[in-house]
């Protein structure tokens, strides 16, 4: 067995080289922040298979030494129609931020959104208290590495009492020039205040193969009453990896909703904490894979019950196929005086192939005694009884294999609030799932 | 129509059908019953394909084919209809899309031109409303939160659009209240035709108040131990089960 790759040397490098040209460069509080998060990694290197949370997710094949693509590849805008919704948008095309695709005409006031890099550089003083407050280098390499090199990313605020009629679309593109040893980091700044309420739309996409490493780290911040619904879509190439952490800081009576979907990716690991901190506050998450080939998901949720009168929930769905993988983990805290918190969730795998296989672990550490908790998770086949009725109704077995694997995974749609975006995603869900059947065949 | 010969069928390796010998004709109304565990819902879903039952021994010829050769698809579309006694909930899929979908194959099966959705549209109006069925269940999924009655009348609904040549109705009058029976046999009555058969699988008598039967069969222990008439029927309604499982013995 040859010794496992150690990137560290390299990124050391790397960091000597870059640091005096990364965004905020000269920004001192940055260039500590900066210089800590290498450090962190320096010292703990990639997670490995011994360390819990990655017990089934090896990332060895990222443990290469990898660069930060030289510049972004000029693309067709017409290449991100099946992508854009009526939003307002920012574009990132290889880690960086696209102006001329991006649009943000008629953005009320009250309202900013902007890349992180033009944000350092006309108002940094606004990103002091935020950048890395929740998720820094101690999480993991992974996020170290994302705050030591951060190039971009979007800051988006909100102000209170804003109600936004249209959502905000985030789309990450990779052109497929950035080359298979690339890695790129974005970082999201988010901050609704006092009862704004606001959708974001956050699309990874991938134009054409190609085996790059991005790195996201995502924290938010909701006031009292503020209400965000969180759309993730994912449609990586088979080949890309993603690894993804989001915190949520919730104040109370705010509202979080997430909806997961990922549709492709090599290695795709997302994590989702939300720390429920004030009374009322409810978080929601729900989930939906459907991976085939030798796709790898691996999703993380934990929410932190701190104070009383806090729920979450969290559902997840997955469909695997091939030699696909996927990994739930759902860690529920409740903390000693968060009496009265109501914590649910269910996770359900749909295995297609012998090879595939799935993994859902419920971890719930409760502290106080007057608390409402459930979980069940499930994995299985196709259930005989469902496939023996379509048959009986003259479906041919291929035909009514397709639409009970269908149905189980569009079920999950139906939660999704945003019908431009639910109308797309089941119509993506056909032509993988159903390629026999027109959309209109199955809603007329 | 259909010839059933000796058949011998087991369920987890246990005996369920002990040599059944059957015979209905085109145009014929043929009801089955017998306590519960006779194994007249296995004789139902064996005749539809299903393949968790292990045939042992015997022969059913529908139309002088091998009915236990056909795949479950390929009997319906050869005119083969089973309505469930414990029809299944399917999350996802709408009741529209079964029935449209459903009645097309069997369309293409007849060399029949399959139906768009305005003529299907019409065609399934005109059958909800016999069914005294709201248009709204269409758009629910197949099943899902139907209480039982509906479940049933689902069936029926399907049974009725998709014009089967042999309807096998298994306990589709269980858990219906008296309005809804009659709603049901109804539409049974009105699909009674030359060439077309049904096997009507009860526990009870009291849905052939509504649907004359041609003959009654009665099972127990995995044969048919007598059949008659409707009358027979009658007496069973009088007497029960057990004078019958004596005779058996």
């Amino acid at each position: 067995m040859s010794a496992a790759p150690d990137p560290r040397d390299w990124y050391r490098r790397e960091f000597t080289g870059r640091a005096p040209r990364l965004a905020g460069a000269g920004i001192a509080w940055l260039a500590a922040r900066r210089h800590d998060a290498l450090e962190q990694f320096l010292r703990r290197g990639l997670p490995t298979r011994k360390d819990e949370d990655w017990k089934y997710t090896d990332v060895l094949p990222l443990a290469s030494q990898r660069s930060a693509p030289a510049r972004r590849a000029a693309i067709d805008p017409a290449a991100l129609d099946a992508f854009v919704f009526d939003a307002w948008r920012l574009v990132f095309v290889d880690g960086r931020f696209a102006q001329d695709l991006s649009q943000l005409d008629g953005l009320p006031d009250g309202v900013r959104v902007a890349s992180l890099a033009q944000t350092l550089r006309e108002t940094p003083q606004a990103l002091e208290g935020r950048l890395g407050r929740y998720v820094d280098g101690a999480r993991h390499g992974f996020a170290a590495l994302n705050l030591a090199f951060a190039e971009d990313g979007a800051v988006i605020d909100i102000a209170p009492g804003i109600e936004l009629e249209r959502p905000i679309q985030l789309l990450f593109v990779a052109s497929g020039a950035a080359g298979a040893d690339s890695i790129q980091h974005l970082r999201q700044v988010v901050a609704l205040g006092a009862g704004a309420r606001a959708s974001l739309i956050e699309s990874m996409v991938s134009l054409a193969p190609g085996a790059g490493l991005t790195t996201g780290v995502t924290e938010i911040e909701l006031a009292a009453g503020a209400a965000l619904d969180h759309y993730r879509v994912v449609q990586i190439g088979d080949d890309a990896a993603r690894v993804d952490t989001a915190h949520v800081q919730q104040d109370r009576d705010s509202r979080y909703a997430a909806h997961a979907v990922t549709l492709g990716g090599r290695l795709v690991r997302h994590e989702l904490d939300c720390a429920l901190a004030g009374a009322g506050a409810e978080c929601d998450f729900n989930g939906l894979y459907v991976m085939a080939g030798q796709s790898h998901i691996d999703t993380h949720t934990r929410f932190d019950h701190r104070v009383p009168h806090t729920t979450s929930r969290a559902s997840a769905k997955g469909v695997l196929d091939d030699a696909a993988r996927g990994v739930f983990s759902g860690r529920v805290v409740v903390h000693p005086d968060a009496q009265r918190s109501d914590a649910g969730q269910s996770v359900r795998h749909l295995l297609l192939s012998p090879r595939a296989e799935a993994d859902s672990r419920p971890q719930l550490e409760i502290y106080a005694d007057d608390v409402k908790c459930a979980h069940g998770a499930a994995t299985g086949s196709l259930d005989p009884e469902q496939l023996f009725y379509l048959r009986s109704r003259g479906f041919d077995e291929p035909r009514a294999r397709q639409l009970l694997v269908y149905a189980f995974a569009a079920d999950m749609l139906a939660r999704v609030p945003l019908a431009p975006l639910r109308e797309r995603l089941a119509e993506q869900l056909t032509r993988r799932l159903l390629p026999d059947a027109t959309r209109e065949a199955l809603t007329s | 129509m259909l010839t059933i010969r000796n058949l011998k069928v087991q369920v987890d390796g246990k005996p369920i059908l002990n040599g059944i010998d059957l015979d209905v004709q085109a145009g014929e109304v043929h009801a089955i019953m017998g306590p519960n565990g006779s194994g007249k819902s296995t004789l139902a879903q064996v005749l539809a394909g299903r393949e968790q039952f292990a045939v042992t021994e015997g022969s059913v010829s529908y139309d002088g084919q091998d009915l236990l050769a056909l795949a479950p698809e390929e009997r319906a579309r050869q005119g083969v209809f089973l309505g469930f006694q414990y029809p299944v909930e399917i999350p996802g899929v709408s009741n529209v899309y079964l029935l449209k979908a459903g009645l097309n194959a069997l369309r293409v099966a007849r060399g029949e031109p399959e139906l768009d959705a305005i003529d299907f549209l019409e065609k399934v109006r005109a059958t909800l409303a016999i069914m005294d069925m709201p248009e709204s269940f269409l758009y629910r999924n197949v099943n899902e939160g139907f209480s039982g009655g509906e479940k049933k009348r689902n069936e029926v609904l399907q049974l009725a659009l998709f014009e089967p040549r042999l309807a096998i109705l298994d306990e589709t009058d269980s858990g219906l209240d008296i309005d809804a029976l009659k709603v049901v046999a109804n539409a049974v009555n009105r699909l009674r035709a030359p060439d077309r058969a049904f096997v009507l699988v009860t526990h009870y008598q009291r849905l052939l108040d509504y649907i004359t039967p041609d003959r009654v069969h009665v099972l127990a222990g995995g044969r048919i131990v007598k059949s008659g008439d409707r009358d027979l029927a009658l007496e069973l309604e009088r007497r029960g089960y057990d004078w019958l499982k004596e005779e058996a013995a």
